[in-house]
C-alpha cells in the first residue's frame, strides 16, 4: 500500500520534498563529514612526518648532512650513512622502469587500440590479477626461479659479451641490482598497463575518427592523436609505477642480495632503503642505530615526494607547452 | 529516469540500516541480563596466590620452536598459559626494558648500554641459560659432501674478510689435501637481518681474528666485508644452495633439518670437529662459567667442543613486581632447566651441561618479590 502511495507522489510534492530543509541539512552534514575525512588523511601524513623526525633525531644530531653522503653502515661502531641505500633505491627503480615502461605502454596500446574485442576482457583480467599477487610471493618466485635464470644465462652472457663495461663486471651471483630491477619491472607492469589503458580509453573516439578520415594509418593515429591526448595520464601511470618501485620492500629484499655496496656493476648485490629497514629494524638496538633506520625512512619519504613533485612539474610543463602550441 | 529508483527508497534504506545497526548494538546488552538470575552462584574469580597466571614473553627467534613446545607442555602440566612472541633478540630486550613483557629472550648478551637502561628502570636483570645452539658453516661445492671440508679459524675469518677469494687458495688446499677444490670465486653469504646467529658467529670470529675484531667486530648486525645477505636462516641457506662456490652460516638445527653440507672446524684444542648437539653441549663443559652466566662459550677450550656454540637466555628481573606472575615465572624456569631439557634434543637443540644447570638454578632462586625469594629448594 505504502509502496503505491509513494509511487504516485506528484512531481510537485516530490520537488518540495527534495529541496526542503532536509536536503540542505544533509548537504552540510555531508560536506563536513568529507572535510573531516580529508583532514584525517592530512593529519596522518603530518603525524607520520613528525613521529619519524622525532625518532630520527639521535641520528640527525649525530651525523647531520653527512648521513646522506656517507656509505658505511656499521652497527658495531654506530657509524651510519645512507648513500648506498639511496643509490640502490634509485638504481633498482630505474632498471625496473626501463624494462617496464615500453612493455606496459605497448600492452596498453594493444589492449585499447588493436586487440580483438574477445581478447580485451581476458587480457585485462590477467594483468589485474598480476597486480594482485602479494609481493612476498613474487619475491619467493624471484628467489627460486628468476635469480637462477638471471645468474645464467643472463648475467654470464652479459659478463662474457659486455664485460668491458663497468655495468656488467663482477661475479654473477644472480642476486643483485639487476634481479631487483627485473622483479620491480614485473611488479609495476600491471599498474602502468592498467592506468595507461584507462587513460587511452578516455581519449574521445572523434580524435581517432578524424585522423582516419585524414587518411592516417593506425600507427599515425595512435602516435599523433591518441598518445598526445592522454600524455599526462601516461606520465601519471608511470609515476604510480615508480612510486611502487621506490617503496617495494619484501620482493626486493629477497632478491637484491642485501650488501651495503656502492658499485657501478648491475651484478653486484646491493640494498634499497626499504630493504635495509625491513632487514634490520627488528633487531636494531640503541638510539643511534634505530634513529638511522628511521632517518632512512624519512629519506625514502622525501625521495618519493621529490619524484612526485618532479613528475607533476613535468606533466604541467608538457600540458602547458601543448596548450601554447595550439 | 526518476521513476526507476523510487525516491522513498533512500530514506527507507537508511532507516533500515540504522535499525539494523541499533539492533546489532543493542543485542549484547539484553542478552547477558537474564543470565545472572538463572545461575545460582555467581562466584567472582578470586585469584589465589598459588593459582598459575598467564605470562607474556618476547624475544629471540632461534629458540622459538623449543619455547613453543615447552610452553605447550607446561600448560598441559600446570594450566599456566605462557605466550611467547618470537620478535627477535633486540625486540625482546627492548620489551623487557620497557616492562611490556614478563620475560625476554635473547641469543646475545645485553650490551652495557642496554643493561644500564633496563637496570635503571627495573633493577638487576638475569640472563638465565635455557639451551645452547651452534652455528654450522655450510657451503656449496660440487662433489664435496658434508663434513669433508676442513677449515681453521683463521682461514674462516679471512674468507669472511674477503682476503681469501678463491676455493683453490693454497691455504684452503693445505687443509684439504684430499678434496678437489675448484677455481671458483667464494661467494660469502651472511644474514642480512640482525640475528643472534650472527652474534655468535661474529663473536667467534672476533675471538680468533684480531683483524676481524678491529675491522668488523661482534654484534647482531655488522658491517660485512662479504658479498651477499640472506634473510633468515632460510635466506642464507637458499643463497648457499643456489650459488656454486658459496659459503654461509646457519643454525645447526636448520642445517640438520635441511641436510646442508657443513664444514669441520678446528677448535681451540686443535681438533677438527663436526657440528653436533653433543659437541655443542661440550662447549660449556670444562670451562669456568661465571655466576651471572653472561658468557659466550665460542672457541671453547674443551677438546671435544664445537667452537661456534652459544647459550640462549631468558631475561628476567630479579625483583618481580607481581607475586602471582613471579611465582609462575620461577616455577616455569625451574621446570625448563630440569624436566624441560628432555624436549631439547628432539628439536635439535643442545641440552645444558650440568654445570650450566647449577648456575641457572642459583639464578632462578635469586628471583624475589619484595625482598623474599619466590622459590626455595
Amino acid at each position: 500500500m505504502k509502496c503505491n502511495d509513494a509511487n504516485t507522489i506528484s512531481p510537485g510534492r516530490m520537488r518540495s520534498w527534495r529541496f526542503s530543509g532536509y536536503s540542505r541539512y544533509s548537504d552540510r552534514i555531508f560536506s563536513n563529514l568529507t572535510l573531516v575525512f580529508a583532514l584525517v588523511i592530512v593529519g596522518i601524513l603530518l603525524g607520520l612526518v613528525v613521529v619519524l623526525t622525532i625518532d630520527a633525531m639521535p641520528a640527525i644530531r649525530r651525523f647531520g648532512l653527512a648521513f646522506l653522503s656517507s656509505s658505511t653502515w656499521d652497527p658495531v661502531r654506530e657509524a651510519f650513512g645512507a648513500l648506498p641505500a639511496i643509490y640502490g633505491t634509485l638504481l633498482s627503480s630505474a632498471i625496473g622502469l626501463i624494462i617496464a615502461v615500453p612493455i606496459s605502454l605497448g600492452a596498453a596500446i594493444f589492449l585499447v587500440e588493436l586487440a580483438p574485442s574477445w581478447l580485451k576482457g581476458p587480457a585485462s583480467l590477467v594483468i589485474e590479477m598480476l597486480a594482485a599477487i602479494p609481493s612476498v610471493i613474487i619475491g619467493l618466485w624471484g628467489l627460486f626461479v628468476l635469480v637462477p635464470f638471471v645468474r645464467s644465462p643472463i648475467e654470464s652472457w652479459l659478463g662474457s659479451k659486455l664485460g668491458f663495461l663497468p655495468l656488467f663486471q663482477g661475479p654473477p651471483f644472480g642476486v643483485g641490482f639487476l634481479a631487483a630491477g627485473i622483479i620491480l619491472a614485473i611488479m609495476v607492469i600491471p599498474i602502468i598497463t592498467a592506468v595507461s589503458r584507462d587513460a587511452m580509453r578516455a581519449v574521445p573516439n572523434e580524435q581517432r575518427e578524424a585522423m582516419f578520415a585524414l587518411g592516417a594509418t593506425r600507427w599515425e593515429t595512435i602516435r599523433q592523436a591518441v598518445l598526445p591526448y592522454c600524455r599526462s595520464g601516461l606520465v601519471g601511470a608511470i609515476i604510480l609505477g615508480l612510486g611502487r618501485a621506490l617503496g617495494e620492500t619484501m620482493a626486493v629484499t629477497m632478491v637484491i642480495g642485501n650488501s651495503y655496496a656502492l658499485t657501478a656493476s648491475l651484478f653486484s648485490p646491493g640494498a634499497t632503503i626499504a630493504s635495509k629497514i625491513a632487514s634490520e629494524f627488528s633487531e636494531a638496538s640503541g638510539g643511534v642505530f634505530i634513529g638511522s633506520l628511521v632517518e632512512l625512512a624519512l629519506i625514502l619519504f622525501a625521495v618519493t615526494l621529490l619524484v612526485n613533485v618532479a613528475a607533476r612539474l613535468l606533466v604541467w610543463r608538457m600540458t602547458s607547452v601543448k596548450a601554447a602550441k595550439e | 529516469m526518476y521513476k526507476s529508483i523510487p525516491k522513498w527508497s533512500i530514506p527507507l534504506a537508511v532507516m533500515l540500516l540504522l535499525a539494523l545497526v541499533l539492533t546489532a548494538c543493542s543485542t549484547p546488552a539484553p542478552a547477558p541480563a537474564p543470565t545472572p538470575t538463572p545461575t545460582p552462584k555467581p562466584t567472582p574469580p578470586v585469584p589465589t596466590p598459588s593459582q598459575p597466571v598467564n605470562l607474556n614473553g618476547a624475544g629471540a627467534t632461534f629458540p622459538a620452536p623449543l619455547y613453543t613446545k615447552w610452553f605447550d607442555e607446561y600448560f598441559k602440566l600446570t594450566g599456566a598459559k605462557i605466550n611467547y612472541q618470537a620478535i627477535g633478540s633486540g625486540g625482546g630486550i627492548t620489551q623487557i626494558t620497557e616492562g611490556t613483557v614478563d620475560f625476554g629472550a635473547s641469543d646475545g648478551i645485553m650490551t652495557a648500554e642496554q643493561l644500564a637502561k633496563s637496570e635503571a628502570a627495573r633493577g638487576p636483570i638475569l640472563h638465565i641459560p635455557m639451551t645452547s645452539g651452534a652455528v654450522a658453516v655450510v657451503y656449496n661445492l660440487a662433489g664435496v659432501s658434508t663434513g669433508q671440508l676442513k677449515l681453521t679459524s683463521d682461514v674462516l675469518a679471512d674468507i669472511y674478510l674477503k682476503k681469501i677469494a678463491k676455493w683453490n687458495d693454497p691455504r684452503i688446499a693445505a687443509l684439504n689435501p684430499d678434496v678437489k677444490l675448484p677455481d671458483t670465486a667464494i661467494g660469502v653469504v651472511h644474514r642480512s637481518d640482525g640475528s643472534g646467529t650472527t652474534y655468535i658467529f661474529t663473536n667467534y670470529l672476533s675471538k680468533v681474528s684480531d683483524e676481524w675484531k678491529t675491522k668488523v667486530g661482534n654484534a647482531t648486525s655488522v658491517n660485512w666485508p662479504g658479498d651477499i645477505g640472506g634473510q633468515g636462516n632460510a635466506g642464507v641457506a637458499g643463497q648457499v644452495q643456489q650459488i656454486p662456490g658459496a659459503i654461509g652460516y646457519v643454525e645447526l638445527a636448520y642445517a640438520v633439518q635441511n641436510k646442508l653440507p657443513w664444514a669441520q672446524l678446528k677448535n681451540a684444542a686443535g681438533k677438527f670437529i663436526e657440528p653436533s648437539l653433543a659437541a655443542t653441549t661440550k662447549a660449556a663443559e670444562g670451562v669456568t662459567l661465571p655466576d651471572d652466566m653472561k658468557v659466550m662459550i665460542t672457541n671453547s677450550s674443551n677438546p671435544d667442543a664445537y667452537p661456534i656454540s652459544g647459550f640462549t637466555w631468558i631475561l628476567a628481573y630479579v625483583n618481580q613486581t607481581d607475586k602471582a606472575k613471579g611465582e609462575t615465572l620461577v616455577k616455569m624456569l625451574w621446570w625448563a632447566v630440569h624436566d624441560g631439557q628432555k624436549y631439547v634434543t628432539p628439536l635439535d637443540y643442545a641440552p645444558l651441561s650440568s654445570a650450566a644447570v647449577t648456575k641457572a638454578e642459583n639464578e632462578i632462586l635469586s628471583i624475589k618479590y619484595q625482598g623474599q625469594p619466590l622459590l626455595s629448594r
